[in-house]
């Protein structure tokens, strides 16, 4: 059994259908990439499985439960961890505080007026982690005064506070500086291996991140995921290229002319719209 | 200080930051902030002394309403200044406390004395009580809905009080049993009841602050629906708060209505409050603990003065505007974070210099360039803040 199994889920905004019959399963203990094109549906795809958005149709599985439609914090607790694609931080509080809002999820009442803000347990695991995205030295400044990347670093402790058995990770290298990117990269595989033995899907642009991280690749295409394998095996597959390039039978948009001489050639072979 | 300059020292060295003692990250060996602490008591005896030294009652009348106003901005603030929600409502809450002391005075056919007093928990607790379903409903909505909620919230219990006339006296208004002591007396005795809501407002703001729950209340703050995302139970912290900030303005509301000795419904229930409140908050500092200390003490005691000093009652809603704009242009954080933050700056400036100081004594052996005094430096900023 798949850890996390998406079956069939169609979301549409209006008139546009930002997913449509989408399916993809994540096995447990790998790191699975989601790629497409831009508007192809990956983070809407995030947002159903988190529970920021609530599907028309299609069920979300984490380990066999259905938790289509539940809440994100609900998504939080059964150990769904998420980042978004703009890192989404506390700005106003510092670095150590915005690790402590993660960790106090399930208190009573009572209990979260009447307690102070943190454990000294609590602190040392806060710091533990800050440590191991290299942040501990800023524990005590306001988290806005982060980098960019910092604040991905950032995001990507306090899920982790939480302990989450798989973390989906919204665009971790975009827009971050290639230092960076590399402890990035560094960190998900630590947490991979057999140790910690988290299980990651990451969405990503940085084809040379991808390829180089992760185990399985989905390629979404208009809302669909098309094909799915390992990173040679999803290279090598022409409907790839033609999601990325513009289809033949796609009639809204012109086939980009593509400086590499080999893409065109394959181009004209493929059947778009099939899938997976 | 000298903490800082370990740390920068430390980093110069090369040795491993001091943040990674077994007290986690950040957590500065601090022992009592003696600084802090005799900065609250010189504050505490400057408040409990004023009447003693400034017996007249013209002036203990304006540190009365300066007091009362203390509270109310505190209590707001505990609100609104930490979950970032404004609230025009509070007038709400403000002027059930002021009728709830007044009518039980009255229906219970009270003599005017230090008996009264107990009803302002009472008050309080009705406030709570409104507190609960305002909340409820209010709060399902953010920023500019939210407020335009409160205001509405806040008509709506104007109406009730020029319109249940049989229980509120309507506009007639319910005049209060007077208590028959001295006027310098008189004016003692509210003054250091005041003196008491305000405690309780503000150990409630700094409780909130410290608790788990004010952490996540800061969270919402900044960004809801990630707070809601890692599990904060959203609705309920800000309830929470809501309720604890109305508990306080309807105590200051009962004292304020008990001083007065007469109540309306356009003077119990008025918009003017809130705008104050939220002036002072802005001024002192949004969402500070000292920041509507600071702001209402000044804005209550200047609208006082000019009251009494040119009786023109309506010459501090010119002043009001002119500062509101003044506070926006100037001082957007307000006073208590701007003048911190400034602080903060010149000690970062001159910790720079000492570091600096130290890399050049350390002279050729230490390893030379800039990066290394940038590192020094801030790490020890780390250190000091």
């Amino acid at each position: 059994m798949a850890l996390l199994e998406v079956q069939g889920v169609s979301k549409a905004f209006g008139g546009l259908i930002a997913l449509d019959d989408c399916s993809l399963s994540v096995e447990e203990g790998e790191v699975a990439g989601l790629i497409g094109p831009n508007g192809s549906g990956k983070t809407t795809l995030f947002n159903v499985i988190t529970g920021y958005v609530r599907p028309d149709r299609g069920s979300v599985r984490l380990r066999g439960a259905d938790i289509t439609g539940a809440s994100p914090a609900r998504v939080f607790g059964l150990g769904l961890g998420r980042t978004f694609q703009q890192a989404r931080i506390f700005d106003r509080l510092s670095v150590l505080e915005n690790m402590l809002v993660a960790t106090q999820r399930q208190e009573g009442w009572l209990r979260s007026v009447v307690k102070g803000q943190s454990s000294p347990k609590e602190r040392a695991r806060a710091g533990e982690l800050l440590q191991f995205v290299g942040l501990e030295r800023l524990a005590r400044l306001p988290a806005g005064n982060l980098s960019f990347g910092q604040r991905k670093l950032l995001e990507l402790a306090y899920v982790l506070v939480a302990d989450p058995q798989i973390i989906l990770l919204d665009e971790p290298a975009g827009g971050v500086n290639p230092t960076l990117i590399n402890l990035i990269a560094a960190r998900i595989r630590t947490l991979n291996d057999a140790g910690a033995g988290k299980t990651f899907l990451v969405v990503e642009h940085n084809m040379e991140f991808v390829m180089g991280l992760c185990d399985t690749v989905t390629v979404m295409h208009q809302g669909a995921a098309i094909v799915s394998g390992s990173p040679d095996m999803v290279r090598e597959d022409p409907r790839v290229l033609d999601a990325y390039l513009g289809g033949s039978d796609d009639e809204l948009f012109e086939p980009e002319p593509e400086p590499e001489g080999g893409a065109e050639t394959r181009l004209g072979a493929v059947d778009g719209r099939s899938r997976t | 200080m000298n903490g800082g300059l370990l740390g920068g020292s430390a980093a110069l060295t090369g040795t491993a930051p001091s943040g990674a003692t077994p007290e986690g990250p950040g957590q500065p060996a601090r022992g009592v902030p003696w600084a802090k602490v005799c900065t609250w008591l010189a504050m505490a005896l400057v408040v409990l002394a004023f009447p003693v030294v400034f017996p007249t009652p013209a002036v203990t009348s304006i540190a009365f309403f300066s007091v009362i106003f203390m509270a109310a901005a505190t209590a707001w603030n505990t609100f609104s200044g930490y979950s970032g929600y404004i609230s025009i409502g509070h007038a709400v809450f403000f002027g059930s406390g002021a009728y709830t002391l007044a009518l039980l005075a009255v229906h219970l056919n009270l003599a005017g004395g230090m008996g009264i007093f107990w009803l302002v928990p009472v008050a309080g607790a009705v406030a709570m009580a409104i507190a609960v379903p305002f909340g409820l409903v209010a709060l399902r909505t953010r920023r500019h809905t939210f407020v335009v909620m409160t205001i509405a919230a806040f008509f709506v219990f104007q109406l009730l009080a020029y319109n249940l006339s049989s229980f509120t006296q309507g506009s007639a208004g319910v005049s209060l049993p007077t208590p028959p002591w001295t006027a310098t007396g008189f004016n003692q005795r509210f003054y250091y009841v005041a003196v008491a809501v305000l405690v309780v407002a503000l150990g409630l703001s700094v409780a909130v602050r410290r608790s788990r729950f004010g952490l996540q209340l800061l969270a919402i703050r900044d960004d809801e629906d990630r707070a809601a995302g890692l599990g904060v139970k959203t609705t309920r912290v800000k309830l929470t708060a809501f309720v604890l900030s109305a508990f306080s303005v309807g105590m200051a509301g009962a004292v304020w209505a008990y001083f007065l000795g007469e109540i309306h419904p356009q003077f119990a229930f008025t918009a003017l409050f809130d705008l104050s409140v939220a002036i002072m908050c802005f001024l002192g500092g949004f969402g500070t603990i000292t920041g509507p200390l600071l702001g209402a003490a000044l804005l209550e005691s200047l609208q006082q003065y000019f009251t009494i000093q040119y009786s023109a009652d309506n010459l501090y809603l010119i002043a009001y505007g002119v500062l509101f704009l003044a506070v926006i242009a100037l001082l957007p954080r307000g006073v208590i974070p701007t003048v911190s933050g400034a602080y903060r700056d010149w000690q970062d400036r001159r910790l720079q210099r000492r570091v600096e100081t130290v890399a050049r004594s350390a002279g050729a052996t230490g390893p030379p360039g800039v990066p290394v005094l940038e590192r020094a430096a801030s790490s020890a900023r780390a250190q000091e803040r």
